[in-house]
């Protein structure tokens, strides 16, 4: 053995130094794929693309103008909505309503998850009541809440509250449901009181399944803020929409759901912020 | 403080986990608790850190814990159970909050206590970024944190790889040395056992019964990786559960 090993033989030492002399066949790569990795500039490519696509189709005459408003067009509406300052006209209630609708629905949601999540009576108690309000289309119970909270702005943050507080109960006491339960039985063995584990312990562990069912949430909320604006609103981007769809105006209905588009953009954004802001203990 | 284990028994529907249990963890020793998977020997564990309830028997503290201990039962959890939201040192702050000691206090004993783990360093890092011998110490170091007069160590060493686990050793017996702490440490590793244990019970499994009590004499300073007695010693212990450990192995689970 020592003998081989301090002089090899020839063969081996003719395959080793000679890179040109190597035999037999290198073994396929069968590995990677299956493990999305982030593209720059992917996705303003898709919406470029597809603007250019309209825009020289709307242009050609291939695209007829009654089934498409031409993309310049409607940046020519928006453009003009800004600088007469009617944007901020419309927009300023809509983000008012939506703000004060989508919290209320959004702190009940939770603190109702919560609720589940902790206590088995209301658990037992509310889940079922949960799963059959979940379902209901809220637009549908639109008449109901004019007679109860007037046409006003109060039916309109009913409406977007109620819209937003069943998925937010649901995430929430599923995100609650999936807080390791060791880390509470190591909140108890050092004997820390009850409404320190839950602020301590419970809640932030339970916060980033909170975040992400807002994310739903909130786009629910900007949904059901055109169904609300529908009622008799003057201004708003929901009745903005609605007029120039009744007048089969199809630059300005497709200015205002820009709008919209782009306060989902944002709203996303806003909580992939908080993410990373918050959440970067996440392994 | 010593604590009294009086036979103690326990079952899971119709499988008896722990029968006729009897202990006694005296102040200033390491007792070790070992036997084959499912012996009952980290529910005997949680019994006696009170967090779970016996069906018969009971625990009793005998004498009283030390006026300064925050904590007299505390535990090292085999997964370390460290917030993961939270840096080090809160995550020790986390179990000295709820009692009022101000801030002052507060960072003296995190200080302290990071200090004797070796710690000191990272006070300020998150868990993500520790190994998981470095996690394992952050939990030794909150467990010290709170004065405890028994430590309840479950599997503390078992999901550390082998190198990792005898550093750990030897910083446990360092730790012990300079200040001779009383712990009931759960585990399946014999060597374990024989390194850290002055007296290691041996639970036989279903019922679970305390099969055999060995006490070894030899200072824990002066147990070394392969010293022949540890290994005569351990090779005792593995005799006495081979066919336990062979039977647990066949089972299936709920079956």
């Amino acid at each position: 053995m020592d003998n081989t090993l301090s002089a090899p033989s020839p063969a081996r030492s003719a395959t080793a130094s000679g890179s040109s002399a190597a035999t037999g066949t290198p073994v396929k790569f069968r590995g990677g794929g299956f493990q999305p990795v982030p593209v720059r500039g992917a996705a303003i490519m898709v919406f470029v693309l597809l603007i250019a696509l309209l825009e020289a189709g709307t242009r050609s005459g291939l695209i007829s103008n009654l089934t498409m408003p031409r993309p310049s067009a409607v940046l020519e509406t928006l453009w003009n909505l800004a600088a007469s300052g009617l944007l901020w006209k419309h927009l300023a209630p809509s983000l008012m309503r939506l703000l004060i609708g989508a919290s209320l629905g959004a702190v009940a949601g939770i603190a109702l998850g919560t609720m589940i999540g902790l206590f088995s009576l209301a658990r037992a108690g509310l889940v079922p009541l949960i799963s059959a309000l979940f379902p209901i289309p809220k637009i549908a119970l639109l008449p109901l809440f004019v007679i109860w909270f007037g046409i006003g702005e109060s039916s309109k943050y009913a409406l977007i509250a109620f819209g937003t507080f069943t998925p937010t109960v649901v995430a929430t006491f599923g995100a609650v449901d999936s807080v390791d339960r060791t880390l509470i039985r190591m909140g108890q063995s050092f004997g820390l009181s009850w409404w320190s584990i839950v602020r301590k312990i419970v809640l932030p562990g339970a916060f980033p399944g909170i975040l992400s069912g807002l994310r739903v949430s909130i786009a629910i909320a900007i949904i059901l803020l055109v169904a609300a604006e529908m009622l008799g609103a003057e201004y708003g981007i929901g009745s903005y929409i609605l007029e120039a769809g009744s007048l089969y105006d199809l630059e300005r209905l497709f200015a205002g759901v820009t709008i919209l588009s782009l306060m989902g953009l944002v709203v996303g954004s806003l909580i992939g912020l908080i993410e990373r802001r918050f959440l970067g203990w996440r392994s | 403080m010593d604590l009294i284990v009086d036979k103690l028994g326990h079952s899971y529907g119709s499988v008896t986990v722990l029968k006729d249990i009897s202990l006694e963890i005296p102040q200033g020793q390491i007792v070790c608790l070992v036997g084959p998977s499912g012996c009952g020997k980290s529910t005997l564990l949680r019994m006696i850190g009170g967090l779970e309830l016996p069906e018969s028997g009971e625990v009793r503290i005998h004498g009283t814990p030390p006026r300064d201990s925050l904590n007299p039962l505390t535990f090292v959890f085999q997964h370390f159970a460290l917030l993961p939201w939270r840096s080090v040192a809160d995550n020790i702050r986390l179990v000295l909050e709820d009692h009022k000691l101000g801030r002052a206090q507060e960072d003296a004993i995190i200080a302290d206590v990071l200090n004797r783990t070796r710690l000191s360093d990272f006070a300020g890092a998150l868990p993500k970024q520790l190994s998981g011998g470095m996690k394992q110490r952050v939990a030794i170091a909150r467990a010290l944190a709170v004065k405890p007069a028994c430590m309840l160590m479950d599997e503390p060493l078992s999901a550390l790889d082998s190198q990792t686990r005898e550093l750990l050793m030897e910083d446990l017996v360092s730790l012990w040395s300079r200040e001779p702490f009383t712990a009931v440490y759960v585990t399946h590793n014999l060597n374990e056992a024989v390194r850290l244990g002055h007296r290691i019970v041996v639970l036989s499994r279903r019922p679970g019964r305390v099969h055999q009590v060995v006490d070894i004499d030899v200072p824990l300073q002066e147990r070394s990786l392969a010293m022949p007695e540890l290994e005569a010693r351990q090779a005792e212990l593995w005799e006495l559960m081979r066919a336990e450990a062979e039977a647990a192995d066949m089972e299936l689970i709920d079956g």
